[in-house]
């Protein structure tokens, strides 16, 4: 067994056994950190694929925004965890039979499949040499090109998926005081202040 | 040696994983939405899987976009999820009627 397959059986049993724990572990933000470590396994498959652009993405969207905007959310909302864990054993049968429905019918799939007889032909971006250039570097070229409209649609995307965020959850607050910029400039100092020839010796 | 189908079967058993979350906490929103996102990422490492098999990029761009949705899925999601708990002082979403639908 080559150093490669060790790696591959490493990775992918952390996938799948953090994976469990996701799902299972009765305090949510072990929950967050599983979910974690279940992308870097991923993304250490993904570098055993040879995408090694796509496992540092994941590594830095995944883990560095998704992850942790999770785990703000969990840390943040006050929320009695255990009464929410308390149906688990309710649907632990059904979720059992359809996790093991669904799995059989994949390895159905699985056990009978092959590949289109042209697929070699289909192929839309032939991956160039990777001895000559590197991942990140052809898929540059094709995303900044080829893909440009569906690459700036994406950023579209994000961009419409922050703004609604912000409206979603920005509130204003009706007991406390702001600044009115704008009535501050057009305070007239007429109306502000009034002089008075003060005599000495006497008061106002 | 390490095969197209070991990576497949790895992928399979995430997405099961992410289905078995989804009915097993079923009151659990944020254990939904991490559920959601295991059942992507088991799409991306097929995609990846293809794409490397085959020396076919679009398979590793596809994987870019289905990220960008991933992450605004879980943007907006985490803020509705924000707002309902603001209004309801819980997330069990079992008994979610407010929209009576």
């Amino acid at each position: 067994m080559g150093i490669t397959a060790i790696a591959f059986y490493l990775f992918a049993f952390t996938a799948i056994t953090s994976g469990f724990l996701v799902v299972l572990a009765r305090n949510p933000v072990h929950s967050v950190l599983w979910l974690i470590l279940t992308f870097f396994s991923a993304a250490g498959l993904f570098v055993l694929m040879g995408a090694e652009y796509v496992a540092m993405l994941l590594a830095i969207v995944y883990v560095g925004a998704v992850a942790v905007l999770f785990l703000f959310v969990v840390m943040m909302l006050d929320v009695d965890f255990v009464e929410l864990k308390s149906g688990i054993s309710k649907y632990m049968p059904l979720g059992l039979l359809i996790g093991a429905v669904l799995l059989m019918e994949l390895g159905l799939v699985f056990g009978h499949w092959n590949f289109a007889e042209d697929a070699q032909n289909l192929r839309a971006a032939v991956a160039p040499n990777m001895a000559e250039t590197h991942n990140t570097l052809a898929l540059g070229k094709l995303i900044y090109t080829d893909y440009i409209y569906m690459f700036q649609a994406s950023g579209m995307i994000l961009l419409v998926a922050m703004i609604g965020a912000i409206v979603l959850t920005l509130r204003h607050r009706k007991d406390v005081k702001r600044q009115v910029i704008a009535d501050q400039i057009l305070r007239d100092p007429k109306d502000a202040m009034e002089l008075k020839d003060v005599k000495s010796g006497q008061g106002l | 040696m390490i095969t197209l189908e070991h990576y497949l079967a790895v992928a399979a058993v995430l997405f099961t994983i992410g289905i078995f979350g989804i009915f097993v906490n079923r009151k659990n929103v944020i254990i939904i939405l991490m559920s959601i996102e295991l059942m992507l990422l088991a799409v991306n490492i097929n995609f990846v899987a293809f794409s490397t098999h085959l020396n076919d990029l679009v398979g590793q761009i596809f994987t870019l976009f289905v990220l960008t949705v991933a992450a605004a899925e879980a943007a907006i999601g985490l803020a509705i999820l924000v707002c309902f708990f603001r209004n309801r002082g819980t997330i069990a979403v079992e008994d979610v009627n407010v929209m009576k639908g």
